[in-house]
């Protein structure tokens, strides 16, 4: 496992996208959080989770990230050579996940620190050290590393770059806005109960807790489930096909 | 070569690949079988006075003169009029629970049945003397006037108002549709209900109740008149009348109290008001598909290396991106109209056959929105295409098409975002475009709450659609000049 997870990491770390995908991840979650912020001057109903509000933008890239981490391998051939070097399969899916996750936590720490302390230059009122305010900031990091895991399964499954992206994008951003579709109260909560984004980013939220569809930690399972069975079907995938 | 090979060589290219072709076909399926989730997960339930079972006809709003559907329930204090003529009133005090859109004033209506054509000149709560005609024509007067007139001539009927009663000024003339000879004169008093809209999660939660509002007149006169005032309330199911309705008259002095609101009825989002645009929830599911195929229908060259004996055969490199543009825009726009025909019209029925009342359009409207549908899906894989030419890699281009129509429609209806930002995401954002669904506009005359979660949009339909043009008509513009300018 150690030379799989040295060999994923190489491989990963001398790519040229990476670094740059990494500096997007914090990039665009900050200027987002911070836009979405100075509008609060007029008043937000949460304004600790709206000074969070870019990783809803920020998990985008993230997926790009983990896509890529293998579906750029299928589209170039390397993986026929990274199977033929490490035969274990779910071995090399399993460092594919430690390192994209390892990634993942720095730049999503980084990104979210930047929001956060965007959020309290443009909105003073804004605690920081507020135990909601921790578990929301901590969960949003571990929001993005469960969406860098799902996308990773997804891509293992799809193999195709393009088409991985688009239904990872698919699952996080249609829960949200289907969701407005459907008229019978509880068949509406249900439908964000399930939701990997609607779910997921109830970590978030730091007020108003009882209205909400899913509770925080709840709702962190259940993208973490979505995240394990897209890497389980990934791995039987992965298993059974020809590379 | 000519530009119709280039695009017979573009569209050979596209009917061969068997996943693009799957992929548009899984975008039409998707966009109908997703709209079928609001139809099916609605339940309709609601149980009369004596608790039989309601039928669509008892929620059914009444009808207007241009067919939209209207709220018409007032107190209506009146008298038959023949020919030519005209009303005036003094209002001397707008009392009771008055909203911004409570209204006492002066109408001559063709009937007393609700739907009828009609023209009145109203004081309001808060927004001053108004003349409003057939529903949804609204025309400020002077804020400071309390004598209110109305002269019927022919079809035409003129509104004017007065600070003295001596000096009248007229504030706009109206033809109300198909006014019989003899139409009822008088006066009215009307008040919407209150509503406090409360947003979780891309859902508005409304609650409210009825209101009062009282209009004390003076100085009527009715040409004509001789015989007694009648009052009545004009009402069917739902808000008109109410407790506390009624006139009283002593001297010449009087009280009219109503409550209900005669104006468009506008629909909310997420009740029991379902649009046309409800059965194109899909869409987002089936722009996604569009977006996938539409990118790899050049990043797969580029991974392939196929773009360089594409080029080698054509070297002018623009007439290869137009003819890839047109190619895979047409064939979106077939999709998306064959999805978006199939959508409407069949929720609309499941809608139907569940006692939802779906708030009826012109034809012309149901036109814009299931044409509008097609173009707006066509554009954005034109623009898929622009983006995947640009940045060459499927997974960035994809995700970046994703994130810029997706993402704001996202975050708009999101309850994260304070409702100015929200706003402006859905002028400026690509995501403005689904302003094109929108099928029922916003009228300033009723209070309620228009924002992009409850399906009403800043921008008009076609000016929203606009945006998402500008953005791709840029984005190819940068494909040209890359294109000729980077090495394959």
């Amino acid at each position: 496992m150690r030379e799989a997870l040295h060999a994923e990491w190489t491989k990963l770390r001398t790519v040229a996208g990476t670094g740059w995908l990494l500096v997007a991840v914090i990039v665009l979650t900050g200027a987002l959080s911070a836009a979405a912020v100075a509008g609060c001057a007029a008043g937000c109903s949460d304004p600790a989770r709206t000074s969070l509000t870019g990783v809803d933008f920020g998990q985008a890239v993230v997926a790009i990230l983990a896509v890529l981490a293998i579906s750029g391998e299928y589209s170039v051939g390397m993986m026929r050579v990274t199977l033929t070097a490490m035969p274990r399969r779910l071995t090399v899916l399993a460092a594919k996940a430690t390192v994209v996750s390892g990634l993942v936590v720095l730049a999503g720490a980084v990104a979210v620190l930047v929001s956060i302390v965007a959020g309290r230059l443009l909105l003073p009122g804004l605690s920081l050290t507020d135990g909601a305010m921790l578990r929301a900031a901590g969960g949003s990091v571990l929001y993005l590393v469960l969406i860098g895991l799902l996308s990773l399964g997804v891509a293992t499954a799809v193999r195709d770059s393009a088409t991985a992206v688009g239904v990872v994008l698919g699952l996080l951003y249609l829960f949200p806005v289907l969701a407005t579709a459907i008229g019978d109260p509880l068949w509406h909560r249900h439908f964000q109960q399930i939701g990997p984004m609607t779910a997921g980013l109830a970590i978030q939220a730091t007020v108003h807790l009882d209205a909400l569809p899913i509770s925080p930690w709840a709702g962190i399972g259940v993208l973490a489930a979505w995240a394990v069975g897209a890497l389980l079907t990934g791995g039987l995938v992965l298993r059974l096909r020809d590379a | 070569m000519m530009f119709w090979q280039l695009l017979h060589a573009e569209w050979t290219k596209f009917r061969t690949v068997r996943g693009w072709v799957i992929g548009m076909l899984a975008a039409v399926l998707v966009t109908v079988l997703v709209g079928l989730l609001g139809p099916t997960s609605s339940s309709f339930s609601c149980a009369g006075p004596s608790g039989q079972a309601c039928t669509l006809a008892d929620h059914t709003p009444p009808l207007g003169p241009d067919g939209e559907a209207v709220s018409d329930g007032f107190y209506f204090v009146r008298q038959p009029l023949t020919g030519d003529g005209s009303i005036t009133a003094r209002l001397t005090s707008l009392t009771g629970t008055v909203q911004p859109w409570s209204k006492v004033g002066v109408i001559i209506k063709a009937s007393t049945r609700q739907g009828s054509a009609y023209a009145a000149v109203v004081g309001t709560g808060s927004h001053g003397v108004r003349m409003q005609y057939d529903y949804t024509h609204d025309t400020a007067g002077d804020p400071a006037a309390r004598w209110f007139r109305l002269t019927r001539s022919g079809d035409t009927v003129t509104g004017y108002d007065s600070v003295d009663g001596t000096h009248w000024h007229q504030i706009s003339s109206a033809t109300p549709a198909g006014l019989p000879a003899t139409v009822q004169a008088g006066l009215l008093a009307t008040s919407p209900e209150f509503t406090v809209a409360s947003q979780s999660l891309g859902r508005t939660n409304g609650s409210g109740g009825p209101t009062l509002a009282t209009g004390t007149f003076d100085n009527v006169a009715l040409t004509g008149s001789g015989g007694t005032w009648i009052g009545g309330n004009v009402a069917g199911q739902g808000p008109g009348g109410g407790p506390g309705s009624g006139f009283r008259q002593s001297g010449g002095t009087f009280t009219v109290s109503g409550s209900g609101d005669i104006a468009p009825a506008v629909p909310a989002k997420g009740g029991l008001d379902k649009t046309i645009e409800n059965g194109l929830i899909g869409v987002f599911a089936g722009l996604i598909a569009v977006i996938i195929v539409a990118t790899m229908f050049i990043t797969t060259e580029y991974r392939r290396g196929l773009i360089r004996t594409t080029l080698a055969a054509s070297p002018r490199r623009g007439g290869v991106l137009a003819a890839k543009a047109v190619v895979v825009g047409v064939v979106t726009f077939v999709a998306g109209l064959v999805a978006a025909a199939i959508a409407v019209p069949l929720v609309e029925h499941l809608e139907h056959g569940k006692g939802f009342y779906v708030y009826t359009v012109t034809p012309l409207t149901e036109l814009r929105v299931v044409l509008g549908t097609a173009a707006l899906l066509a554009v954005a894989a034109v623009l898929a295409l622009a983006v995947g030419t640009v940045l060459r890699r499927g997974a960035g281009a994809v995700a970046a098409v994703i994130v810029a129509i997706v993402l704001p429609y996202v975050l708009t209806i999101a309850p994260v975002l304070p409702p100015a930002a929200a706003e402006w995401l859905a002028r400026l954002t690509p995501a403005a475009a689904f302003a094109i669904q929108q099928s029922v506009p916003q009228y300033v005359q009723v209070t309620a709450s228009y924002t992009p979660a409850n399906g009403y949009f800043p921008l008009a339909p076609w000016a929203g659609f606009a945006v998402l043009c500008g953005y791709t008509v840029v984005a190819l513009g940068v494909a040209m000049l890359v294109l000729r300018r980077r090495d394959a």
